[in-house]
């Protein structure tokens, strides 16, 4: 027997229009959804095709890699045997080649002591830290300058290339933040005096380029000292930068203290807490954690304004490639030069801003 | 070694060094070496090499006044200063002697208190062109952009030598000689100028030197020299006759290579003084009475000197001209050491 | 213990040393004197220093003769003006840039920051890789670049790219007719300024009307018609008296005309590209900061995409935008004074370069080239202080 009834089969799902899957569907959704989507994409596409193949040739295919002089430069694309000669010198500026293993160790110990930091798991992270603030600028200073433990004595005319930078960034960033952190309680002050002082000096030095303020640090300083006191040029010009910063930073740890709600404020006062007590307890950990992205943003901006060291004749990262560029020896390739400047500052300033990112995810601990 | 160690502690702690003193040649001796200003890079007169050695006619002043004080021609330390810098790095303290192809006028002199002491290079402003403009003199400038650099007498004497001719110009004025010829090169301007030494100097950084040529005329006079601080005569008289001794030996025919054989067998008094074994030369300027010695063997008569650095067999191939011996028919004209 | 304090009666005073006020009130006398005292020190210092050094001090030299030449001058300027008037045309010269640049900085941020959030996927990320690219390299590398990759893209003058034979380009720059306004254009100025007082008015009645009755005015045709036909009324009237000054070639270069310096053009793209990948993060967190909701009100309501944008989104969005964006024109305007690394005239390179070499007086140059960045960023501030206060939220 046959059963008659028919049975409801349900039929297969028709597979979507191939119009809005897969790549076409992609494509029609991103870039050609409306006639005038369409003709951006065009021209974003034209914009491509100009700006990259060009690039990519002189960067890559015609380029010159191999040689010692520049008359191994011959392809007429960008010539890395400039870069890979005075390597070294941008590097390390003028520091005295058989010392460099000084900046090498240096930095080797930076690097590892900041990277177990990064482990969560790592167990004395307290007292790295600690040693990090404390005893590692001392340990550093005498590193790099020498004249102590047997070190040959390194003057800061001889410092130069990109370890002058970011010893100028770090340097002028990590003093700056105490102050800024006191001209911002300043600034909040119920003190009416105090809080105009701060206000004062933190309108000022963000109001002056800090062109200026290196001009005056670099050659006016010592006119406004003793006479017979001097300091290291370097010295005065990381004052500069120092005080300039801390203004900046002031601002944006305010922001921080800001946004801690007035309960916290009143919960450390019911408790009978100190003013200090309050602020160092309670407020600023709270706060600080809060800026730590605005902090690592202003640490990217004081990167790149340290190029402004090589108008007052340091030879920074900078300042060691346009001299590079000017030896008779190498005439001609100040471009290669710029770029492996702006290629070097961009890794250094995009890398510490996509941290910033993710420590700002990390440390996201609102409800 | 130990007293330095004690300053770097000193400036780890404080943030400073500081050796007090109102004297420069006290000052100058406490440190241990002079600190001389020279320009930040410029063939022949200062310029360092791949290591960062400084070279050229006016680092030789220092390493001469070095020389004298110290018995030590390295004894010195070099600051780079741009054009602008220059002065004030000096009123300030911040260098002792500046050597920095500067040229000697009324209100460097006086209002900005500043004190030359000699010339050790007699120079004049020129202009340099392409040869394809097929311009032949400098009156026939008018209309023409000039690269010039910032802060320097050149570019107030260029103001002043178009407005005397009735022309027009476009100033294109740049920070830092090294930009300047950049801009020149990149045809920013018609014309370059600045002193004819440094036209001469500079060239070497053109991408093509030969299809450049300067134009004839000396528009200016520009004795350039070493400059002190204003009110400090002994250090001003120590760097001057630290120069002066320099072309007095050349004019002596002393020189590097003959200086000891001529300290034992010289017999002219006036050579002996130089040298330092007759007479208390060295004492009344409170130097030790080898000072003179010590330039010669050192650093060299000013003869070798501009020889070895600015010639006509180096690069910058500049002929002696008026920079030659008083004797030679140039301007050069030491000071009797007596 | 005895119940000494009443009602009515101040409380046991603390000691005079813990009472807070007193220690906050010689607290800050401390800091005052402190700072004061550091102040005479320094001024005195100085003076001593300057006195010894036989350094000239005073702003006498303001008066004197400059006797050099400035490359580009907005007021006329010769080597025989003072320099004071060297330090206007040097002022000015800054205050032209930075106009110029924050009025591009502010389109191209704006295009980059809403092409950010496009949903187009290839110019959202061109946009972004721009924004990255950009404000991570800096500002003074950036300067170089443009200046040199100007003046390698331009030829020499005999070689001119131009057009219609009025405008010229090469590497001495962008060269423009010069308009010589000759007796009578003041009517086709006056006639102009009542055509904006009537624009003015126009668009309050008509906000008044749309608010009151609803219906929609063509503001922005009619003022248009009324800007361009009132002055083209006064010229037919006048016969438009008004001729050009053409630039032509002339020895080494173009005489006449207006010059607009590659210094000057250089400095400007640099400063705007740079400034734009700020503004784009500044527009694009500021459109983000309105809540979806407010577009989809906007659509319920069946408004199209262009005047969501225009009357919802873009004017909630600035009241989030302008504190920042603020900060982005300041640091602008400072950033200008890079121009001295590429022979701009700006108040750094003419002012406390060539004036403060010329006269030796670096305390007072810097001091005043100081006190007009100051005041530049405090009237920045001001201004925007105040818009932002116009455009604030109104609470009902």
């Amino acid at each position: 027997m046959t059963d008659a009834t028919p049975t409801f089969e349900r039929s297969p799902d028709l597979p979507p229009p191939a119009s809005t899957v897969g790549v076409v569907g992609w494509l029609r959704q991103n870039l050609f959804s409306t006639w005038y989507n369409t003709l951006l994409t065009i021209l974003a596409l034209w914009i491509v095709w100009e700006a990259v193949p060009p690039v990519i040739s002189w960067a890559f295919l015609t380029a010159d890699w191999a040689g010692t002089s520049r008359d191994d430069c011959t392809s007429g694309g960008a010539c890395w045997v400039f870069i890979k000669e005075w390597f070294g010198q941008f590097i390390y500026g003028r520091y005295p080649i058989e010392e460099r293993w000084r900046i090498n160790f240096g930095s080797i110990i930076l690097i590892v002591c900041a990277a177990t930091l990064f482990f969560p798991r790592f167990p004395y992270k307290l007292w790295v830290s600690l040693f990090l603030i404390f005893v590692y600028p001392i340990v550093a200073f005498f590193l790099f300058s020498g004249d102590a433990f047997g070190l040959e004595w390194v003057e800061t005319p001889l410092w130069g290339g990109l370890f002058l930078t970011l010893v100028i960034a770090i340097v002028g960033c990590v003093f700056a933040l105490p102050i800024g952190i006191v001209l911002a309680l300043g600034r909040r002050s119920d003190m009416p005096a105090v809080r105009a002082v701060c206000v004062a000096f933190i309108e000022l030095w963000r109001g002056v380029p800090l062109i200026t303020v290196l001009f005056m640090a670099s050659v006016m300083f010592p006119l406004f000292v003793p006479e017979g006191l001097t300091f290291d040029k370097l010295l005065r010009a990381l004052i500069g930068i120092m005080l300039f910063q801390a203004a900046y930073l002031a601002e944006v740890i305010r922001g921080g203290l800001q946004a801690i709600p007035r309960g916290q404020y009143e919960g450390a006062q019911a408790l009978g807490l100190s003013y200090w007590k309050m602020m160092i307890l309670i407020i600023l950990p709270q706060a600080l954690k809060l800026v730590i992205p605005g902090i690592v943003n202003s640490f990217i901006a004081l990167l790149k304004d340290t190029t402004l060291v090589l108008i007052i004749g340091l030879f920074d990262f900078l300042g060691m490639i346009q001299a590079a560029g000017t030896n008779p020896d190498w005439l001609g390739f100040a471009v290669e030069g710029y770029v492996f400047a702006a290629f070097v500052f961009w890794v250094l300033c995009f890398g510490i801003s996509r941290y910033s990112l993710h420590l700002e995810r990390k440390l996201h601990t609102g409800h | 070694m130990q007293y330095k160690m004690l300053v770097a502690a000193a400036a780890l702690a404080v943030g400073f060094a500081l050796p007090a003193s109102s004297a420069t040649i006290d000052d100058v001796k406490a440190k241990g070496h002079v600190q001389c200003g020279v320009s930040q890079g410029l063939p022949g007169f200062s310029n360092p090499d791949q290591a960062g050695n400084w070279t050229g006619i006016d680092v030789d002043v220092c390493r001469a006044v070095a020389a004298a004080v110290f018995g030590d021609a390295n004894k010195v330390k070099f600051t780079p200063l741009s054009a602008k810098e220059r002065f004030t790095a000096l009123q300030s303290g911040e260098v002792d002697v500046l050597s920095r192809n500067t040229t000697w006028t009324l209100t460097r002199d006086t209002a900005l208190g500043l004190d030359f002491v000699g010339v050790n290079f007699y120079d004049g402003q020129g202009f340099m062109i392409r040869k394809d403009m097929g311009i032949d003199s400098a009156t026939k400038l008018d209309g023409a952009s000039v690269c010039v650099n910032i802060g320097t007498t050149t570019e107030l004497n260029m103001a002043d030598y178009f407005r005397a001719n009735n022309m027009k110009y476009e100033p294109v004025v740049f920070e830092k000689a090294d930009e300047v010829v950049a801009a020149y090169d990149a045809g920013r301007c018609d014309v370059y100028t600045t002193d004819r030494s440094g036209l001469a100097a500079q060239r070497v950084k053109l991408k093509d030197p030969s299809a450049h040529f300067v134009l004839p005329e000396t528009i200016s006079k520009e004795p350039l020299g070493p400059v002190v601080r204003h009110g400090d005569n002994q250090w001003g008289d120590v760097v001057r006759w630290s120069l002066i001794t320099m072309i007095e030996a050349e004019e002596m025919g002393l020189n590097s290579g003959n200086v000891d054989d001529m300290r034992k067998t010289a017999t002219n008094p006036a050579v002996k003084r130089v040298l330092g074994t007759e007479g208390d030369m060295g004492k009344v300027l409170g130097l030790g009475n080898d000072w003179s010695y010590n330039i010669i063997k050192q650093v060299g008569n000013y003869g070798e000197v501009y020889a070895k650095h600015v010639g006509p067999n180096t690069p910058i191939g500049l002929a002696r001209g008026p920079n030659e011996l008083w004797t030679n028919g140039g301007l050069m004209y030491p000071m009797p050491v007596r | 213990m005895a119940v000494s304090s009443e009602v009515g009666t101040p409380p046991a005073r603390a000691s005079f040393w813990n009472d807070p006020r007193i220690r906050a009130i010689i607290f800050q006398i401390l800091i005052l004197g402190g700072i004061i005292l550091f102040g005479i020190y320094i001024v005195n210092n100085t003076l001593v220093n300057m006195e010894s050094r036989g350094i000239s001090s005073g702003f006498d030299f303001m008066g004197r003769t400059a006797g050099f030449d400035i490359g580009m001058t907005l007021i006329p300027y010769d080597e025989a003006s003072s320099y004071g008037r060297a330090f206007f045309v040097s002022l000015l010269n800054t205050l032209l840039v930075s106009a110029i640049g924050i009025f591009f900085a502010t389109i191209l941020g704006f295009i980059v920051g809403i092409a950010r959030l496009s949903n187009n996927w290839l110019v959202s990320k061109l946009a972004e890789v721009y924004i990255e690219i950009i404000r991570n390299i800096p500002l003074l590398l950036q300067i170089f670049f443009w200046y040199f990759a100007v003046l390698r893209a331009l030829p020499s003058p005999r070689q001119s790219f131009e057009l219609a034979d009025t405008f010229f380009l090469n590497l001495r720059g962008l060269f423009v007719p010069k308009p010589i306004f000759e007796a009578g254009f003041s009517a086709i100025l006056i006639s102009f300024l009542i055509g904006l007082v009537a624009v003015v008015f126009i668009a309050r009645w008509a906000k008044r009307r749309r608010e009151a009755t609803g219906q929609q005015f063509h503001t922005v045709y009619v003022s248009i018609g009324i800007l361009v036909g009132l002055p083209f009324l006064a010229g037919l009237v006048t016969g438009f008296p008004l001729s050009w000054d053409y630039p032509a070639l002339k020895g080494f270069n173009f005489q006449g005309g207006m010059t607009l310096i590659p210094e000057l053009v250089a400095l400007t793209i640099a400063l705007s590209v740079y400034t734009a990948s700020f503004i784009a993060e500044v527009v694009r967190s500021g459109i983000q900061a309105v809540s979806h909701g407010q577009t989809e009100a906007a659509g319920s309501l069946g408004l199209r995409p262009g005047p969501t944008l225009r009357l919802v989104i873009i004017p909630q969005a600035l009241r989030v935008i302008i504190p920042p964006l603020t900060n982005q024109y300041l640091n602008l305007t400072k950033n200008s004074s890079l121009a001295a690394a590429i022979a701009y005239p700006d108040l750094v390179l003419v002012f406390a370069g060539t004036a403060l070499m010329q006269t030796g007086q670096a305390v007072e140059i810097i001091a005043i080239t100081m006190a007009v960045y100051l005041t530049i960023s405090l009237v920045i501030s001001a201004i925007m202080n105040w818009y932002n206060k116009k455009m604030a939220l109104v609470e009902r």
